[in-house]
């Protein structure tokens, strides 16, 4: 593999530069095929098959039959490329599709997420990201094992990792299929098997370094994405040429808006497509402030226990260069997520605001239903315009759209080009494939590395211990794509809840493994037993019909299971002798960047 | 990765481990500021007008946004020279 090592370090700047001056030359390849008369189905197969394709490359060029490569990239990825690779492992399909819409119909609501995902990093800065790196592990559950010592706490950490991640991917598998679906224009059943063939393409024959690689790749292609349709639209509707820094008005104006229109539900509910009821600018109901709060530190401290995302940091060359990799990553997710508001404001003003040539709300039904985007997305059933009323004139609450469709549709509302619709479907396959990789991979590894390796049979060769890591890749990954196409829950719900499963079980043993000395084996299995065990009691109690306490549904139960958590594992250990010399040193060693790992370079 | 290890007295490395540890509260405080803070109180802040924006909802949408990326860029910048005056910087 001489273009990954060395000779590929030293010229990585040149090589991604020369990828992303491709890219842009691809979208004006498509931009004039598009001008020639080439057809809008085409344009999209052509941007999800091309951008699949490198991916594929990608992942072909870095397949490695070396343990290092395999768990942790070498140890050599620069922290900047890290940090953009941790960036398209963290925003999935629901940041990149389903966040803006969210905004749109939940409005104020709604943005705990986005506080919780960007907040979360200063967690995994400050308490985890560099001590975990000292440490020199290869999975999550190898710290777990190491600092606490003993079969039951590595075990106990897998088992909580798996059911994260894997509610986590189920998601994300889902909405490569829709995405796949909708661009090649194949039935979702397929689509999910198609999604899941080019996700395994980047990441089984190379491991973290090819996952490492192609998530650079990704990164680059959907923040892309992202970003063009929003600034074009701006320009495009006179909304200022960086909209960021000049929605205010728009902001404000909507709130006038709905109170000129009202914010009523509607007279019949169209089943699955959704009406603008909430605020755009302020909470709104019983516990607003609480319901926020509490929604923000699930999503925050299930930032911080989340084993795909931690586990990036542990392919970084040194302490200094994972904390830089943490900064890195928050300013590239950053770039996404102070983008979402400005879109979801933009979208809604250009609705219902009757100044503007794109207004819907208050003009004749008739008018709306002859709009070309609202047939298309009528025909697909994804949106509807119902009369309920019977004056003949569109109100609020008579347009009924699927949240998730707002990104998607926005660039047609605005008038956009269609080759900006093929580009934002490739974004939107570039984060939900480089989430599924970086869980597949958390997964595979923590089965095949902390469970096969370290506690079924620990004389393991090395050949055999990878190609156990790629059989279950694959067959997790099937079993995720198995249960994505009978499309059992929505892809935002299952996201929150892989959040609250990570963060009840394993923030606190993580945390309390650094920060407190004195945090022992018992303590921790408490912490992570008990943790999980009474979050996903709650879950089940208010998801089968329970009266959520304080207002805490299903998206937050994990303050529940994060409270249990932290008593059970101090309770417990304080009942319980204080662990021996030689851990006690082995934090204090932890806690110092120079000095050799914890765990050998090879274990 | 880390060239020869520093023989830190025990002294040194408590001494290192309460910078690093206050540091890390200062962080963290800031941290609670603007991530759990402001949102409860953003109903009053919305009063204020802030760039044309309701000074609450502007928060929420950037403001504590900017905040936590200036934060950690600060922490890791701090961080180095904690390490660097005691000689236990890995790079």
């Amino acid at each position: 593999m001489a273009m990954i090592k060395g000779n590929f370090l030293d010229n990585i700047g040149r090589v991604y530069g020369i990828y992303t001056g491709g890219f842009i030359a691809f979208i004006i390849l498509m931009a004039i095929l598009e001008q020639m008369g080439v057809g809008a189905d085409t344009i999209g197969i052509l941007f999800v098959a091309f951008t699949i394709a490198i991916y594929a490359l990608i992942g072909w060029l870095s397949r490695t039959m070396e343990v290092d490569a395999y768990y942790v990239a070498g140890r050599q990825v620069p922290a900047v490329y890290n940090g953009m690779a941790t960036a398209a492992d963290w925003m999935s399909g629901a940041s990149f599709v389903a966040l803006a819409g969210g905004i749109y119909f939940g409005g104020y609501g709604y943005m705990a997420f986005i506080v919780g995902w960007t907040g979360g990093y200063v967690l995994v800065n400050s308490l985890m990201a560099p001590y975990l790196r000292k440490f020199g592990c290869y999975t999550v559950p190898d710290f777990v094992g190491t600092r606490y010592g003993g079969n039951l706490a590595r075990f106990c950490a897998v088992v909580v990792l798996v059911v994260a991640s894997f509610t986590y991917v189920t998601a994300q598998i889902n909405a490569t299929g829709t995405i796949a679906a909708r661009a090649l224009h194949i039935p979702f059943s397929y689509g999910v098997w198609f999604g899941l063939l080019g996700i395994l393409l980047c990441s089984m024959l190379g491991g973290m370094r090819a996952v490492t690689w192609t998530q650079v790749a990704q990164y680059i292609v959907l923040i892309i994405a992202y970003l063009v349709p929003v600034i074009w639209m701006s320009n495009a509707q006179g909304f200022g040429i960086i909209p960021h820094f000049t929605y205010g008005e728009a902001a404000t104006t909507i709130a006038g808006l709905e109170t000129q229109y009202g914010l009523n539900p509607p007279a019949e509910a169209v089943p699955g497509l959704s009406v603008l009821t909430t605020p755009h600018t302020g909470p709104v109901g019983d516990l607003a402030e609480w319901k926020f709060v509490t929604l923000a530190l699930c999503m925050m401290a299930g930032t911080a226990s989340l084993p795909h995302i931690l586990m990036r940091y542990f392919t970084t060359p040194s302490v200094r260069a994972a904390r830089k990799s943490v900064a890195w990553s928050l300013l590239f997710i950053f770039l996404l997520y102070f983008t979402a508001p400005a879109l979801a404001t933009l979208t809604k003003l250009q609705l219902l605001d009757p100044s503007l040539p794109t207004a819907i709300i208050g003009k004749s039904i008739e008018e709306v239903q002859n709009l070309a985007w609202i047939q298309n997305w009528s025909s697909v059933g994804f949106l509807s315009v119902v009369d309920q009323n019977g004056d003949g004139i569109l109100q609020l609450n008579e347009f009924f759209m699927r949240p998730d469709i707002v990104v998607l549709a926005t660039p047609e509302i605005a008038g956009l080009p269609y080759v900006i619709s093929g580009l934002v479907a490739a974004g939107g396959m570039a984060a939900a494939m480089s989430t599924a990789d970086g869980l597949l991979l958390a997964i595979a590894n923590a089965l095949s590395h902390d469970l096969y390796y370290k506690i079924i049979d620990p004389k393991a060769d090395t050949a055999v211990r990878l190609i156990v890591a790629r059989v279950l890749l694959v067959v997790i990954g099937a079993a995720a794509a198995l249960i994505a196409s009978m499309q059992l829950t929505g892809i935002l719900g299952a996201v929150a809840w892989a959040f609250c499963f990570a963060a009840s079980g394993l923030f606190f043993p993580l945390a309390l493994g650094v920060w407190w000395k004195r945090a022992n084996t018992p303590g921790a299995i408490a912490g992570m037993v008990l943790g999980f065990a009474s979050g996903s009691a709650y879950l089940y109690y208010v998801y089968t019909g329970g009266t959520p306490w304080m207002g805490l549904d299903h998206l937050r139960f994990g303050i529940v299971g994060m409270a249990t958590s932290l008593v059970a594992m101090v309770v417990v250990t304080l009942l319980t002798p204080a662990p021996d010399e030689e851990t006690q040193r082995m934090v204090d060693e932890t806690r110092v960047p120079t000095g050799p790992a914890i765990l050998a370079a090879k274990h | 990765m880390s060239g020869e290890h520093a023989q830190l007295s025990d002294e040194a490395r408590d001494r290192y481990w309460s910078k690093t540890r206050s540091l890390t509260i200062v962080v963290l405080v800031l941290w609670f500021f603007f991530s759990l803070v402001i949102p409860w109180f953003v109903s009053s802040l919305n009063s204020v007008n802030f760039l044309g924006f309701p000074l609450g909802y502007y928060m929420i949408a950037q403001g504590s946004l900017i905040a936590f990326v200036v934060l950690i860029f600060f922490q890791n910048w701090r961080q180095d020279q904690i390490d660097e005056e005691f000689g236990v910087a890995d790079e």
